[in-house]
This record gives structure tokens, sequence and C-alpha cells, in this order.
């Protein structure tokens, strides 16, 4: 069945599905039940599904990401919600030193499907601690896999399936896509969700990104499609593992990759992905790899947040400087 | 003065029984207890401190990067260990050997983490002793968590203590000001989660003295949580048994959660790599050695009749495991090299695969096997 939804109810119904097909499911956090969250999407649950599979649980982030280990530990499924990006680094230790190691710990005698569920990056004009991309951190992390929706279909299918991963997910929900409304096919079978997917063809650039960025480099490429240059537009959905084979397949067909994203650029995802191709695709590069991140610097008030996150235009003057190789 | 007015205790430095109102229902759960059990206070006691020794000197000889002492501790773990019951859960912090040994963990995994063959050792399901956990106080979330799981499952507050299980978790005087175990102290409150948090004061964090950590007995941590808390002497096995017998039966009972002080000393260094003399003053130490809760065990099984028999055969029993413990260390082996990458993830992960692909084919370019 296809509905016309925004990414925040579409993982709202993701979690939904997860909860019915699974009663170990159960959802952790801070204000998720009677007010559904602060953005809505675990609005319902609560009713449905009773204060014992809803938690309001009390406002300590390393409690909620430390209590649900110990739930893994009897077999539950968690799914925490982190409020606002930042905010995850209270339970930053839980995360990377716990969470992300008993796998391993345990040899194998035991798993650890705890799904982190974070509200990230900025585009929303909000006040300090409350637009930040520190999805890097993670990622850098051996034992998490880290994945983020970019439309309101990967929402609903890929909370899904980060909830029946056997490991630990951290599930970055880009902010600014939560209202935006596209079609969900609710019966479809998803595709992998460690899968980077190509979402526009083009044969000039290829251009890669996640989360908000997708949406961006989208209007990029329509922008750049006037002036007879065409983007081949992929989006990453999996930051750890990250799928190389379509991004390698693109550059060898253009020649040329940028790589945006809303965090900054030093040790970023970007980087990652700029150094993999350098390393994996050298020959078929006419152009080095382009980076467009946003600046080195802590978020700064939201008033300047328009020069500090990389914008159409920036993403456009990367292709420039690309093409001029 | 670690010991307080609140300190509760059954039996004196000399080994004697004492009676007073308040620990008349303690008196009562330890008069339960048969001879048979009482004697495996003591061995218990006794062979993990041999074991512990053994693993010093292994640890001197070059055989293990480490070794986390607990001598001294054995009252306050053994007896806590007995009060619990089979089916309830230990979240252990790194020094709790004795009671890995009641759970029946190998001691010989124990040797296993600290000789580098391995950053876990046990499976936790069959011996419900989870593993050792090294960064400070994480496991009393996790505990709290896992009391939560309990309570949702339904197993508290049936009224039936074969099935109402609870866990206990241990931690530190240093632990106890880490944000995690004041976060938990929230959670299971909050939840009325069958725990109990059993803290080991003993004395010191590595150098650093109790005082720093609290200004006020540690018992009333609990007590600022609304939890119902108690101070023990630690050195006593007899009320480690039975306060922590009445603190998991009320929490199984669907009560809460509780919370247990106990009053003891690390005889030893913190680590093989500390050195006490730099931070104890030797009075002290001598102070807690009249304080030993073995010696006054011995005294306490004496004066009812035990013979010199029984402790003669507990002391060979703990040099033939001891030496026993020796030969399987010196015979471990180091895990294989690609083990690095199993059980990283629990499904399959292409990086995983890559790299251990790549490093087996990286030995073997040298010549050998692949
Ligand atoms: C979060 C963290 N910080 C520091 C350390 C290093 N460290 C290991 S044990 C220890 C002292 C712990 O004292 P306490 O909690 O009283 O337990 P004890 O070792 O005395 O049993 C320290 C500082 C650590 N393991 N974890």
């Amino acid at each position: 069945m296809t509905e016309n939804l925004s990414l925040a109810k579409a993982i709202n119904l993701g979690l939904q599905k997860a909860m019915r097909d699974d009663p170990r499911v159960i959802l952790m956090g801070e204000d998720i039940g009677t007010l559904g969250g602060v953005f809505r999407v675990t609005e319902g649950l609560k009713n449905e599904f009773g204060e014992n599979r809803v938690l309001d649980t009390p406002l300590a982030e390393s409690g909620i990401v430390g209590s649900a280990i110990g739930l893994a530990m009897r077999g539950y499924r968690p799914v925490c919600e982190i409020q606002f990006d930042g905010f995850v680094y209270p339970a930053f230790d839980q995360i990377v030193s716990q969470l992300a190691k008993q796998t391993t710990r345990h040899q194998g005698t035991q798993a650890f499907p705890v799904v982190i569920r974070i509200p990230y990056g900025g585009h929303i004009g909000a006040i300090e601690h409350h637009q930040e991309s520190p999805e890097a951190y993670f990622v850098h992390t051996s034992g998490l896999r880290v994945v983020s929706p970019a439309t309101p279909s990967d929402g609903f299918h890929m909370i899904q399936q980060a909830i029946s991963s056997n490991d630990p997910v951290v599930f970055f929900e880009p902010k600014a896509r939560y209202w935006p409304k596209s079609d969900v096919d609710t019966g479809a079978t998803p595709g992998p969700m460690h899968q980077s997917r190509v979402v526009r063809t083009g044969s000039d650039v290829t251009v890669v990104g996640h989360g908000a960025m997708v949406a961006m480099l989208l209007d990029a490429a329509e922008v750049a499609a006037g002036e007879g240059i065409s983007l081949e537009v992929i989006d990453l959905r999996s930051l750890s593992p990250i799928d190389y084979d379509p991004i390698l397949a693109s550059v060898q067909k253009t020649g040329r990759l940028v790589v945006a994203q809303e965090a900054p650029g030093q040790a970023s995802v970007g980087s990652e992905v700029a150094a993999t191709v350098a390393e994996r695709a050298f020959y078929s590069l006419e152009a080095p790899v382009i980076r467009v991140s946003a600046f080195d610097v802590p978020f700064p008030p939201a008033n300047l947040e328009g020069y500090y996150l990389p914008s159409v235009d920036r993403i456009l003057d990367a292709v420039d400087r690309s093409r001029g190789f | 003065m670690p010991y307080t007015e609140a300190t509760l205790q059954l039996l004196s430095t000399d080994g004697t029984l004492l009676e007073s109102d308040r620990t008349a229902e303690y008196r009562a759960l330890v008069d339960g207890l048969d001879d048979d059990t009482l004697r495996s206070f003591y061995r218990e006691m006794v062979t993990t401190r041999r074991l512990d020794i053994e693993a010093g000197n292994l640890q001197r000889q070059g055989q293990l990067a480490l070794w986390v002492p607990s001598l001294g501790q054995e009252a306050a773990q053994v007896g806590s260990a007995f009060g619990t019951r089979a089916h309830d859960t230990i979240f252990p912090s790194y020094r709790e050997h004795s009671i890995a040994r009641i759970r029946g963990v190998d001691f010989l995994s124990i040797i296993a983490l600290l000789r580098g063959v391995t950053n876990g050792g046990w499976d936790p399901r069959e011996s419900k002793f989870r593993l050792y956990t090294l960064v400070l106080a994480t496991q009393t979330l996790h505990a709290a968590g896992y009391a939560m799981g309990i309570g949702l499952d339904g197993k508290v507050g049936t009224g039936n203590v074969d099935a109402d299980e609870a866990c206990v978790v241990y931690f530190g005087d240093g632990a106890s000001s880490e944000g995690d175990a004041n976060e938990a102290l929230v959670f299971a409150q909050s939840y009325q989660a069958p725990i109990v948090f059993f803290l080991q004061n003993n004395q010191y964090a590595i150098s650093v003295p109790v005082v720093r950590q609290s200004r006020s007995p540690l018992y009333l941590r609990g007590e600022g949580f609304g939890i119902e808390s108690y101070q023990i002497d630690g050195n006593d096995v007899l009320i480690s048994y039975a306060v922590t017998r009445k603190a998991t039966d009320a929490a199984r009972s669907g009560q809460g959660p509780r919370f247990i002080e106990a009053q003891t000393y690390r005889l030893g260094a913190h680590t093989t790599s500390d050195d006490p003399s730099k931070y104890r003053v030797a009075e002290e130490e001598e102070l807690w050695k009249e304080r030993d809760p073995i010696s006054r065990f011995e005294k306490f099984l004496r004066s009812r009749g035990e013979a010199d028999a029984f402790f003669d055969q507990i002391r060979t029993e703990g040099d033939d495991l001891a030496s026993d413990l020796r030969t399987r260390t010196l015979a471990m082996t180091p895990p294989p090299v690609d083990a690095m990458f199993d059980h990283i993830y629990t499904d399959e992960h292409p990086l995983m695969t890559a790299q251990k692909k790549w490093l087996a084919e990286y030995e073997a370019s040298f010549g050998g096997e692949s």
C-alpha cells in the first residue's frame, strides 16, 4: 500500500510495525511516551503498547543507553531516543565502550540488538546543541552500525531493519527532512539496509551525501541540469559500513567525485569516502575528490548557519572546480 | 573510622557471635545455616585467597600482564554471593574472584582476561555471573536495566522465591562517584527494579581515600535516592550473607532496590602495578589485619568444634587448586590471530570479512599458512 507520509510519520509507522511484530521491542527515551517525543516520532505508541513498552525514562542519557544494554542482556530489543544530536555525549561512553564492545566481549554468546535514534543536523534555526552532525564519532567505532535515512520510504523500512539487526545500530534522523512528505510503499520488500543508492543518474560528476544533504544534492543536480551539467546523485544511506560499489561504479563513469556533508570536514564520513575512492579508483579519477562540508568550527549561532552549512551554491562551486581539472 | 553506629555486625573480630535486637533477624537467618554451608563459606574464602596469591605470583613471574587482588575482601564477597539465590544474576566489577568461583566460573577464565588472551572470559548465561567490567560503574546501569527487564518479564513479586529474580551489582567506593552509579540508582528506584547495589568500601580507590569520594558514610547515598540502605561489617561473612539474603528477597518480592555498603579493606595493592606504601600507613594496615575476615571466621568455626583436620584439608585443597591453576596457566596459548575479527558483530559485516582476509593473505605472504 502506498501512503504519502512525512519522515517523522514514516518512522512512527515503522516503529509501530516492529513493535507489533515482536513483543521484545521496547522504546526508551525522554518525553517519548505521553508527549510522543519532541518531534512526535513516537506519537500514539504509548497508547497502543502501554508504559511497559514505551518508557518515559528519567532524564539521563547514559542511564538510557546503559539500562538498554542491560535490557538487551535480558533478551529485549530496546530502541532508545536521544532527544537531540548534541545530547548524545553524556551517553558516549555507554555507546562506545560498552554497547559497541559487548558482542566481542561476549564472544558471540549474546547479541546486543539496541537501536539508538538520534534526530540530527541543521537547517532548523535552533539554539546551540540542537543542530549538530556527530555521526563520525560513531562511524569511527567498530561494533556499531550507523545509518541515516534521507526519505520517508527509507525511514519506514530502515527503522524496521535497524530493529531487526542483531547488532547495535545508531540511527541518524535528519530533522530538516522530518516534515516534507513523499510516497511510501509500506508493503514493499526493501533492499538491504547497508546499501548506498543512485537516486539520480548522470554522467558528468558524481555527488555523494547522506541525510538532509541528499535533497540538497538533488536540488543542485536540477540547477546543474539547467546549465547542461549532468550530476549523478548517490545517497549513502549507510555510514558504517559504507557500500562503495555504486560509488566506485559511478566514478568509473564520471571520473569526478564531490562529497557533501553537514558535519565539519576533519576526520569525517566525507573524508572516509574520499580516501577510499582515491585508494580504489585512482585511475578512474580525472580530478581530486572534493569535500563540501561545514566549517571546522562549533555550530555557530543559528543566524549564521546558512554560511556554516553546505548550500546548493557551494555544491555547484565544487562541481565547477572538479570539472575545471 | 569506617565503622559507624549504623554498621551491622554478627561476628566480632575474635570470632564470637554477637547478640543485639538490631541484628536479631540476621542472626535468625544465620542460625538457619547448616554446618556444611558454614564450611563452604570458609572453603570459598580460603581457596580464593590461595588462588589470588598464586595469580599474584604468576604476574610477578611474567605470566600475567596484571593481577587484581581481592585479599581482605573475601567475606564481603563470599557472604553476599551465598546470600543470593542461584537464579539471581550478578554483575561484578573486576575484583569479585570468589563470587566468580561460587557461580562456577573457572578461575582460569579470569587469568585469561589478565593474561591478554580474551576480553571476556566466560559465558554469563550459564553462571548468571556477568562479565567483568573495567570502566568504573558502567555495570551498575547494565544491572539496573537487567533488573528492569526482570520486572517487565513479570518475574518479580509473585511470591515464589524460586521463580522471582533479583540481581546484585558490585562496585567500589571510588566508582560510587561516577555519574553512571548515580544514574543507576535513579533508574532502579524510579522503576522499582529488583536490584541490590553492593558497594565494597575498601577505603581506597587506587590511592585516593574514601573521604575524597564522600564526606558522609556511603550507605547514605542509597538513602538519599530513597532506597533502603544498610552499612555492614564487610569482613564479617555472616552479616554479609544475611543482609544480602534479606535485601535480595525484598527486591525480588517487589519492594524495589536495596543498597548495601560493606566496610572492608584491600589488604594488598590495588593491582600488581600499585604501591600502597606511597599512600597508606603501616598502622592502618595492621589494624585491618586484625579484622581479617578469614581468621575471624576460623575462630568462629573452631568455637563450634571444627577440628584441625578440616582446616588442613581446606589448605591442601587450596594448594592443589593453585598448582593446577599454575599448570593450566603455563599451558595457555594465545588466541588465533584472526580471532580479533570474530564476533565484533553478530551479523555479517563486510569490513570484518575483508580485513580478516587481508591479514591472512598478508601473513601467508611470508610463507606461513593462510
Ligand atoms: C571510568 C574509569 N576511570 C578510571 C579508571 C582507572 N581505575 C581503575 S580502578 C580505579 C579505582 C577504583 O576504585 P574503587 O571503585 O574503590 O574500586 P576498587 O578498585 O577499590 O575495588 C581506577 C581509578 C577506570 N577503570 N575507569
